[in-house]
């Protein structure tokens, strides 16, 4: 590759990107900060052409916000059930992934496509389908565990498998890739060390996987904090679900049922700052990994 | 001799190759219990698709039932056919947004990997960091954004706002620095070929297999979101499938009557993309790096 000499030709390439970028990125993420600080300021009786003003009132509304008991609720619970989701789909896609790189299974292949399927499950169904095995008319997993799937306390974990469910199979494609792309010379090592399969899983290939793991723990965190899909889908079959049970069902609420524009874009704005503080190791790992190229 | 039958076996036990190599019960037996927990609800659909309204609550779980043609006419009559229209909904949202997405992503890679030029770095940082913006700050002003132009219940919404994709880019980056050499590039240039010739003949060919990847994993993304039609869309003949259901399963959790409807209507929506996907299997890749070595 020569210098810069191919002119604009690579900026023409990166148009297209560029344009949709500014037009559904930049502009609502500018247009939510501008409604963020903004409120309708009610004057004399509310009557009458005027009496409602859209007036600026800086971080008021960010102050709310944070002050919001009921959304400090739903963050105690997104907080709660993350935990349960991270914890258990996480650990569940190593130890799958660690398991078909062992080369001491029978039916990896067929392992490896079953728990990779639930990923061509949209959410919706997925919830759905679960929903339905939770019911007690028609559940064949009360038979196996008796219990209220969709109690008040149990309704998180009801969820929270929904997501591992719907999560572990991609993890663990993620997480095997990058176990191929380990060179095997270095388990070579290891054995002849006197090694056992579980030490070296321990001791060499899970330090090496540590980039993936991080890569797969950021994306996993952005899509828990922002959980809508369960619980929403879940509602119609419970009454344990609030319609705020989590953050971002909140904003929906406030954005498009009590039509407060102004709240739900400051909320909007707190999410966003809270997984963008949780992930912020993530774009040095792509980078690293991106630069590789040189 | 000794030494090279130790050789050979530890060669045969670090390649798996040999059937007589002994394999774990315990990694065996744990990756089917993940398969058996990650194919089970969709089974179970697939059985309780098949069964009349009045099977689905007598008859046991595992038990064909003799409705399922019935149950398909009856979704597909439901409020004259607009089963049928998310589904054409779903597939014109996926197939035209995954289609435009994979084309942006592969000719933004290419610039990416192949131009050196001013900026480079601060455009790709800007593009991938887009995937750490949570959907939620975008979706609530994209709807007012596009109810601002008189747009926000129509099939543009849906389509438009889905087709930048960092992800894509990020894959289509990586594939096209591994996929094409630079020599082809320079000899191609010696040889009098215009940049837009090179991409599009050259470099683009070489891409074919990065693109299916990104394009089935963009596909699989439309396909299965929610929120932003959830949000952008009122009229129920523009749903996609994941709005329907939801709506199907609001309006019928309530009445056990109806909830063979939501079963089937809940297995027509997965079968296309399952079919998709162990169809595609060699395709479904999360990294790209090694992309030109077959």
């Amino acid at each position: 590759m020569k210098r810069s000499a191919r002119g604009a030709w690579p900026y023409l390439f990166l148009t297209p990107a560029i344009v949709l970028f500014t037009l559904f990125l930049a502009v609502p993420i500018a247009y939510t900060v501008y409604l963020a600080m903004r409120r309708t300021r009610v004057s004399g009786l509310g009557l009458g052409k005027g009496a409602r003003r859209e007036v600026f009132v800086g971080f008021d509304n960010f102050a709310a916000a944070l002050a919001d008991a009921e959304l400090w609720q739903g963050w105690l619970r997104v907080l709660g059930y993350g935990a349960l989701v991270l914890g258990v789909m996480l650990g569940l896609a190593l130890l799958f992934a660690l398991l078909l790189d062992s080369a001491r299974v029978r039916l990896a292949r067929f392992s490896r496509i079953a728990i990779f399927l639930p990923y061509a499950v949209p959410g919706v169904a997925a919830t759905l389908l679960w929903g339905f095995l939770y019911l007690p008319s028609l559940s064949p997993i009360r038979a196996v565990l008796d219990v209220d799937y969709l109690g008040a306390t149990t309704v998180t974990y009801s969820m929270a498998n929904v997501a591992v469910w719907g999560g572990v199979g991609f993890n663990m494609l993620v997480l095997y890739t990058a176990l191929r792309a380990i060179p095997r010379d270095l388990y070579e090592a290891a054995r002849l060390d006197g090694a056992s399969e579980v030490q070296i899983a321990l001791r060499v290939k899970i330090p090496m996987l540590t980039p993936a793991i991080v890569l797969t723990t950021v994306f996993s965190i952005i899509a828990t904090i922002q959980v809508f899909t369960e619980p929403t889908a879940l509602r119609p079959l419970t009454n344990t679900i609030s319609s705020t049970w989590s953050p971002l069902m909140k904003v929906y609420r406030d954005a498009f049922v009590t039509g407060d524009l102004y709240s739900a874009a400051a909320t909007s704005i707190v999410i966003a700052a809270i997984s963008l503080v949780l992930s912020f190791g993530f774009l040095r790992v792509v980078r690293d990994r991106a630069f590789r190229e040189g | 001799m000794a030494g090279v039958t130790a050789a050979t076996a530890h060669r045969r036990r670090a390649h798996g190759a040999s059937a007589s190599r002994p394999w774990g019960v315990a990694p065996t037996a744990l990756l089917l219990l993940g398969a058996i927990y990650c194919l089970f609800p969709v089974f179970w659909v697939l059985i309780a698709a098949t069964k009349s309204p009045g099977e689905l609550f007598s008859t046991s779980t595992l038990s064909f039932g003799t409705g399922f043609f019935d149950n398909v006419a009856e979704l597909f009559a439901y409020r004259d056919g607009v089963f049928w229209l998310w589904a054409a909904n779903t597939l014109i949202y996926a197939g035209g947004g995954a289609l435009l997405s994979t084309a942006v992503s592969a000719v933004s890679g290419y610039a990416l990997a192949k131009y050196r030029f001013p900026g480079r770095n601060a455009i790709f940082n800007l593009l991938i960091g887009g995937i750490l913006v949570p959907a939620v700050v975008l979706a609530i002003p994209q709807y007012l954004l596009f109810s601002e132009i008189g747009l926000a219940d129509s099939h543009w919404a849906v389509l438009l706002p889905q087709i930048l994709h960092p992800y894509g880019i990020y894959l289509a980056r990586v594939y096209a620095a591994a996929a094409i050499p630079d020599s082809l590039l320079e000899a191609g240039r010696i040889d009098g070929a215009g940049e837009w010739h090179l991409m599009s003949r050259v470099a683009l060919p070489l891409m074919v297999p990065g693109m299916v990847t990104i394009f089935l994993f963009q596909f699989v993304a439309i396909w299965n979101n929610f929120l932003l039609p959830f949000i952008m869309l009122g009229d129920d003949g523009k749903f996609p499938l994941t709005v329907g259901l939801y709506t199907l399963l609001a309006a019928g959790a309530n009445q056990p009557a109806l909830y063979n409807l939501i079963l089937t209507g809940a297995l027509l929506s997965i079968v296309p993309l399952i079919a998709l996907f162990l169809t595609m299997q060699r395709y479904w890749k999360t990294d790209l790096s090694s992309g030109a070595v077959k």
